[in-house]
């Protein structure tokens, strides 16, 4: 008996890495995609690792907005462009009113609240009625907002609904101009509550996730556990302590190492800071994506998602918790659109928001999503391949072909092209299955 | 004569009440403003003719199944490779425009075998496969027109690599179908040639949704397990339906640029599709249903609203571009409309 479950594992083991390799096909892809333009673009490693950070900080909390409109069944949510609005409505509103730093924060995330509510609220209540066609809807309904959002600030800010403030509004008296200056009052707000340099940080983690993986191992020697899996327990022990060691040797470079080459690398490392806040923020969103998949609402959603036929028939009101949905994704993009925004220090009034939606939708699925099922590590692989081809293909390009362009370009048709194939691949599948049931 | 009014109202949908009655206020507005109307009138109506073939595109895709063709930009690519090639020719005028047309034909017909042949792989998202489909060609384009070798200096930038934004037109067929046989009453110009290239578009559309193949095309489209119970080839009539459009799509945008006097590259194309899309559903289309004469009331309505919106935005308040957000919340208020009509199950 024993030695039967024995081979079947091993066999399992073969299936597992060929299945591993062409359920991940889109993330391998863009994995080597970024390694190959990072080395083409001839940048350090310091100087792209600060970036990166800096750009994943930005924009992660947006990205893990999507994974619960996903659960309950309803698709990529491109209507988080709504709660972009939002967000950037309060801080509008917060910056008119002339509150700095993280209070300013604060006070923009509260106003952004009831705001992405109500969009959300109406986002679901049309999505209800276009039920199977869920993704095309939110992305129109994004540019009709759109629209919408330039009528207010463009038109009825100034003329209808008073504001007088010479830094926000166009000289003509009537319309918010293009873009808003946030250096002096938002920038950094929450990013520069704590610092920490970068080892120091990677070394808290590590050692952090090593204590989680090494009592995850122990406790499951006294007691087994179902859905505990050894061989990725012990590649995240050993990895982790290799990061832990990794970070260590920055730390103390110049204690180790003679070569002047590593130790101005060390130094350039040890002169990367990391927005503490922001990630903790960041975190905090992952623990409440695992948290309410454990709760009742979670179950619901998860019923809904599979089946919208047998949710109702066991009592779930899947309409109501389909709205719920994507009420709550509102609500966290738009805290997402201020995390950015403060992040980036300039709000483009018209702009900021709009490709939100699509930039996000393509990170989570590099990271190997799809329309039926994202994961918090999905989303937070996909923000980083993602983010890595941006450093990296303007450069890339221009060392290749001699022209930045056509890396941005690439990139753009990366970004569209990945949402595209990863749509119709779904698709695809679905017909198949579909086909098979017959 | 109450219930004969509900029932007009009925068929006519609230959406399109509100624009046809906005688009009359409009004209009021612009009569009592005083702007002349000769011109405005010109203007909808080389509107009508510039826009109508790139509208009358989406009637095969909608009629054989495949929906609102949102991946339009693929066919307006295939067009605009076709002029730029006749202007790497060298030719002039009408045979310029014929040459850019017989370029592109076999183009976009191969693309649009191609794009028929994906869409029915993805039968159900068809509209948000498309859509994408759309962007990253127009992308993959861009990076074409930085790359592909064209040499004529009119289309070059003058230093460093690649092909312009914007190519004037100007000597080569700008306004060819504009000026044939053009004739002024008054103030107020007919474009006799475009509209009758658009007008004939339209009849030759119309006799093919007559012919057998337009036929058995709207079956598939109408019911497509009675079409398979009846012996049709469902995929194939699809594959047809977007080949038809793609090609419209090609030939749209030429009649486009020749009016326009400009052929636009690079980002340009990405959201001509969904101003397609808008019109004709304002003309009364929905997403399972479209005939010509949709295309042409849509096409005026659509287009007559937004040239009018200009100048009397422009009277009205001199700040902000109300035009182009009329032209954002009406496009996408009657996509969004036209979704929420399609019966979506429980």
């Amino acid at each position: 008996m024993e030695q039967q479950v024995k081979t079947n594992t091993k066999s399992i083991m073969k299936n597992d890495i060929k299945d591993f390799l062409i359920n991940n096909m889109v993330t391998i892809l863009f994995v080597i995609i970024g390694y190959l333009g990072f080395r083409f673009s001839g940048l350090t490693l310091p100087f792209f690792v600060n970036d990166l950070i800096s750009r994943v900080a930005r924009n992660g909390f947006l990205v893990l907005a999507l994974i619960i409109p996903v659960l309950a069944g309803m698709g990529l949510n491109f209507a988080i462009v709504l709660g972009a609005m939002a967000g950037q409505m309060a801080i509008i509103m917060v910056v008119h009113w002339g509150f700095v730093s993280w209070q300013g924060i604060i006070l923009a995330a509260l106003i952004a609240a009831p705001l992405a509510l109500i969009f959300g609220y109406l986002t679901g209540k049309l999505l209800n009625k276009t039920k199977g066609q869920e993704m095309i809807t939110s992305m129109i309904l994004g540019f009709f907002a759109n629209g919408i959002y330039q009528f207010i600030f463009l038109i009825l800010v100034g003329s209808v609904i008073p504001m007088n403030n010479q830094d926000l509004i166009l000289s003509s008296g009537v319309g918010v101009r293009v873009t808003v200056d946030l250096a002096n009052n938002l920038r950094y707000g929450l990013d520069n509550i704590i610092r920490l340099s970068f080892p120091v940080s990677l070394l808290l983690v590590s050692i952090l996730f090593v204590g989680v993986n090494l009592y995850r191992y122990i406790n499951n020697r006294k007691a087994p556990k179902l859905n505990y899996n050894k061989t990725k327990t012990i590649i995240a022990l050993v990895a982790f302590s290799l990061t832990t060691l990794w970070s260590l040797s920055i730390i103390y470079s110049p204690w180790l190492f003679r070569s002047s080459n590593i130790l101005r690398t060390n130094k350039m490392f040890n002169d990367i800071t990391i927005p503490i806040v922001t990630f903790l923020i960041i975190g905090a969103l992952c623990l409440f994506n695992v948290f309410i998949t454990k709760t009742k609402m979670g179950q619901d959603f998860r019923t809904v998602g599979q089946d919208m036929h047998i949710a109702k028939i066991s009592g779930i009101d899947a309409n109501r918790v389909r709205v719920i949905a994507i009420v709550i994704s509102t609500v966290l993009a738009a805290w997402g659109q201020i995390i950015y925004l403060q992040n980036l220090g300039t709000l483009s009034t018209y702009g900021s928001h709009e490709n939100i939606g699509m930039f996000s939708i393509a990170a989570i699925l590099i990271g190997g999503a799809s329309v039926t099922k994202a994961t918090i590590g999905q989303a937070l692989l996909g923000t980083i391949l993602f983010h890595t081809i941006f450093i990296v293909s303007p450069l890339a390009g221009r060392n290749l072909f001699g022209d930045a362009q056509l890396g941005e370009y690439f990139r753009a048709f990366v970004a569209y092209g990945v949402i595209g194939v990863s749509l119709g691949m779904h698709a695809w599948k679905k017909q198949i299955q579909s086909k098979s049931l017959k | 004569m109450s219930e004969k009014i509900a029932v007009y109202y009925k068929a006519m949908g609230l959406p399109r009440l509100i624009i046809t009655l906005f688009f009359l206020f409009l004209v009021c507005v612009s009569v009592i403003l005083g702007i002349p109307f000769g011109g405005l009138m010109t203007d909808v109506v080389v509107r009508l003719g510039m826009h109508g073939i790139l509208v009358l595109a989406m009637v095969p895709a909608i009629i054989s199944g495949i929906g609102l063709n949102f991946g339009l930009p693929l066919g307006i690519l295939c067009g605009l490779i076709g002029a730029i090639v006749s202007i790497e020719l060298d030719l002039v005028g009408f045979p310029a425009f014929i040459a850019a047309i017989l370029v592109a034909l076999p183009l976009a017909a191969l693309i649009g075998w191609c794009y028929g042949w994906l869409l029915n792989k993805v039968k159900g998202s068809e509209m948000m496969v498309a859509t994408y489909a759309g962007f990253s060609a127009v992308f993959l384009m861009s990076i074409g027109w930085m790359v592909l070798p064209f040499k004529s200096p009119e289309i070059t930038w003058p230093m460093g690599p690649g092909l312009r934004t914007t190519i004037s037109l100007d000597g080569r067929f700008r306004d060819v179908l504009n000026n044939w046989g053009a004739f002024n009453i008054g103030s107020f110009r007919f474009p006799t040639g475009l509209i009758l290239f658009f007008l004939l578009s339209c009849f030759i559309m119309w006799l093919v949704l007559r012919s057998k193949t337009g036929i058995a095309m709207k079956t598939v489209g109408a019911n497509p397990n009675f079409a398979v119970a009846t012996g049709l080839n469902v995929d194939n009539y699809r594959i047809m339906g977007s080949v038809l459009s793609t090609i419209l799509g090609a030939v749209g945008i030429i009649v486009y640029s020749q009016s326009y006097g400009f052929l636009q590259l690079y980002q340009a194309p990405m959201f001509m599709g969904f101003a397609a899309v808008a019109a004709v559903l304002i003309g009364g289309a929905n997403i399972k249903n479209a005939k010509i004469s949709h295309v042409i009331i849509g096409t005026f309505l659509f287009q007559g609203l937004l040239v009018i919106a200009l100048p009397v935005a422009n009277t009205v308040m001199t700040t902000g571009s109300l035009a182009e957000i009329t032209r954002l919340i009406v496009t996408n208020g009657i996509i969004l409309y036209a979704l929420t009509q399609v019966d979506g199950g429980e």
